[in-house]
């Protein structure tokens, strides 16, 4: 499989403490990339690295085989990485059509001369595409009857199915996830992992996840890698990770 | 009545003109929590690059404008980018206490450049006063008004239309959000403070041309506080009314309650107050966004 995401030996250190130590990922194209780990592990770093919101010591990252190590999170979006945050990071003042026309629009170029440049014909053409990918997002995730409501005011459980459209939005080749279930109830659980799957599926997007709900990881993901104090201690299929040694020593401590 | 129709108007015309100083401020406080102590010395710098462009090139008046406009803008964008950018994730108090030192240096700039003496501008408007059934409104208050107005318009429709505004406001609700979804947030910076320099720049000429300049000019920028704070300081709308809030208010005071005081000066304090009063109610502003804390 073709691979379309790669992190090379990323080092990452804040002061003295090392947050990240040579790790290496390679995402294939179209899996579900579980990354999963302790608290304090070092995941929420590591997306930041591939994000671009963090700069690594050392070691690199390949985005659609282009090494993207030193290009700003605006410029990775353009080529195509979208994420959502662990802390919800929509514009709360804004509707949800709102949110969602920015995640379809934001990366097109942020210039008001080049809205002049275009031909009125290609700016139709732009505008009606735009509203065909606005107005798929919100079948998809279901949430045609919160169209115009202010964002700030829903419940935490939808905050985050806005956030997840509005990154779909984008379009995204990649789409990063941090913790997109955490502190969901039941209901919420499954109808997030439902739509992760279909986001793989119906649109050939690739995911990499930040979570730490065994029971979705284990059976959404295709790969899971597994971090601890910073340093990859594992990657493969779900069952085998579940298996390994390291993994449950990781997380239950030496006596067990 | 004809006396209180025409401090309302007076108030309404020097209302404008602190609108549009404090959309200015508003703007970099929307897009980048920045709270701008120089925005003054923008406004009085602004005034003296139209002046100078009008005595010593002799340029008309329309060119000079132009021409403060572009110089407000690049001053504007290269002080986001070589004094303030450095400091981008220290302590906001030090960054505030930036922008008071830098209004400091740019006033002694202005003095050593253009010396302290106060200046006339050249005459500019058509000298035929405007009038209103009785009320008598001196041409070089309504033009200045007219071309305050029309800055004021024209940066609100930027701000709520163009993509670049949308942008300013998406960056201003969530910068780690809107950076990761491809907008170029140090652009957003330096285009918010840009755009508020040339507001202040405008609103510095107009002043200028209503009542002269000098390199203190832009005490007059204090007035923006109370401006800002009883609209809400991150809200452009917010901004407006409270312009022309105080504005009224600060020429009725003037024209009813000053003679019957000793000494007068209740024209300068009754925003103050008025604004204790406002705050006291809503602690946000009247337009300003409502924090809410969910537990």
């Amino acid at each position: 499989m073709n691979e379309v995401l790669a992190v090379e030996g990323v080092t990452l250190a804040f002061g003295g403490v090392n947050a990240l130590t040579g790790v290496d990922l390679s995402v294939p194209e179209g899996a579900i990339y579980g990354i999963i780990g302790p608290n304090g592990a070092g995941k929420t770093s590591l997306l930041n690295c591939i994000g671009g919101f963090y700069r690594p010591r050392a070691g690199s990252v390949r985005f659609l085989g282009r090494d993207v190590t030193r290009l700003s999170p605006d410029r990775r979006a353009a080529m195509g990485m979208a994420r959502t945050f662990q802390n919800i990071a929509l514009f709360k003042g804004m509707t949800v059509l709102d949110n969602i026309k920015l995640g379809a629009h934001a990366h097109l170029g942020t210039n008001v001369f080049s809205a002049l440049l275009y031909s009125p014909g290609a700016r139709r053409e732009e505008a009606s595409l735009r509203e065909e990918v606005e107005n798929d997002v919100i079948d998809f995730l279901e949430i045609e009857h919160l169209r115009n409501r202010t964002v700030g005011g829903l419940s935490y459980g939808l905050q985050k199915r806005v956030e997840l459209g509005r990154a779909l939005a984008m379009r995204p080749k990649v789409l990063l996830l941090d913790e997109p279930i955490a502190g969901m109830n039941q209901e919420e659980t499954e109808d997030m992992a439902r739509f992760i799957l279909d986001i793989k599926e119906e649109r050939g997007v690739t995911l990499v996840m930040i979570e730490h709900h065994m029971g979705v990881v284990m059976d959404i993901c295709d790969r899971v890698a597994v971090l601890n104090f910073g340093v990859k201690i594992t990657e493969g299929a779900p069952v085998e990770v579940k298996e390994n040694p390291e993994v449950v020593k990781a997380y239950l401590g030496k006596s067990h | 009545m004809e006396n209180f129709l025409q401090s309302l108007v007076s108030g309404v015309v020097i209302g404008g003109i602190y609108a549009l100083i404090a959309m200015g401020f508003v703007v970099i406080y929307k897009a980048t929590g920045i709270i701008n102590f120089a925005i003054g010395e923008f406004m009085m710098l602004g005034a003296f690059f139209c002046y100078t462009a009008m005595t010593a090139a002799k340029f008309p008046f329309a060119v000079s404008l132009l021409m403060a406009i572009a110089g407000a803008a690049a001053l504007g964008g290269l002080v986001e980018r070589f004094i303030l950018r450095p400091l981008l994730g220290k302590n906001m108090i030090s960054i505030i206490m930036v922008t008071i030192g830098l209004s400091s240096v740019f006033k002694g700039v202005a003095q050593l450049v253009w010396s302290g003496d106060y200046r006339a501008f050249p005459p500019i408007f058509p000298r035929m006063p405007i009038l209103m059934g009785n009320i008598v409104i001196p041409s070089r208050q309504f033009y200045p008004f007219l071309i305050a107005i029309a800055a004021a318009a024209l940066i609100w429709l930027v701000f709520r239309f163009t993509r670049t505004g949308v942008s300013m406001r998406a960056t201003a609700n969530d910068q780690a959000a809107a950076f990761s979804m491809g907008i170029d947030i140090r652009r957003v910076f330096s285009l918010s403070w840009s755009l508020a320099a040339v507001a202040a720049a405008l609103s510095g000429v107009v002043i200028g041309t209503m009542g002269g300049i000098s390199p203190q000019l832009g005490a007059i920028g204090l007035k923006v506080f109370p401006v800002v704070i009883l609209g809400g300081l991150d809200s452009i709308g917010g901004a407006l009314a409270g312009g022309f809030l105080i504005g009224i208010l600060e020429n009725l005071a003037g024209g009813y309650l000053d003679p019957l005081i000793l000494g007068g000066g209740i024209k300068e304090v009754a925003p103050f107050l008025v604004l204790v009063v406002i705050l006291m109610i809503r602690p946000y502003g009247l337009f300003g966004t409502r924090e809410i804390e969910r537990l």
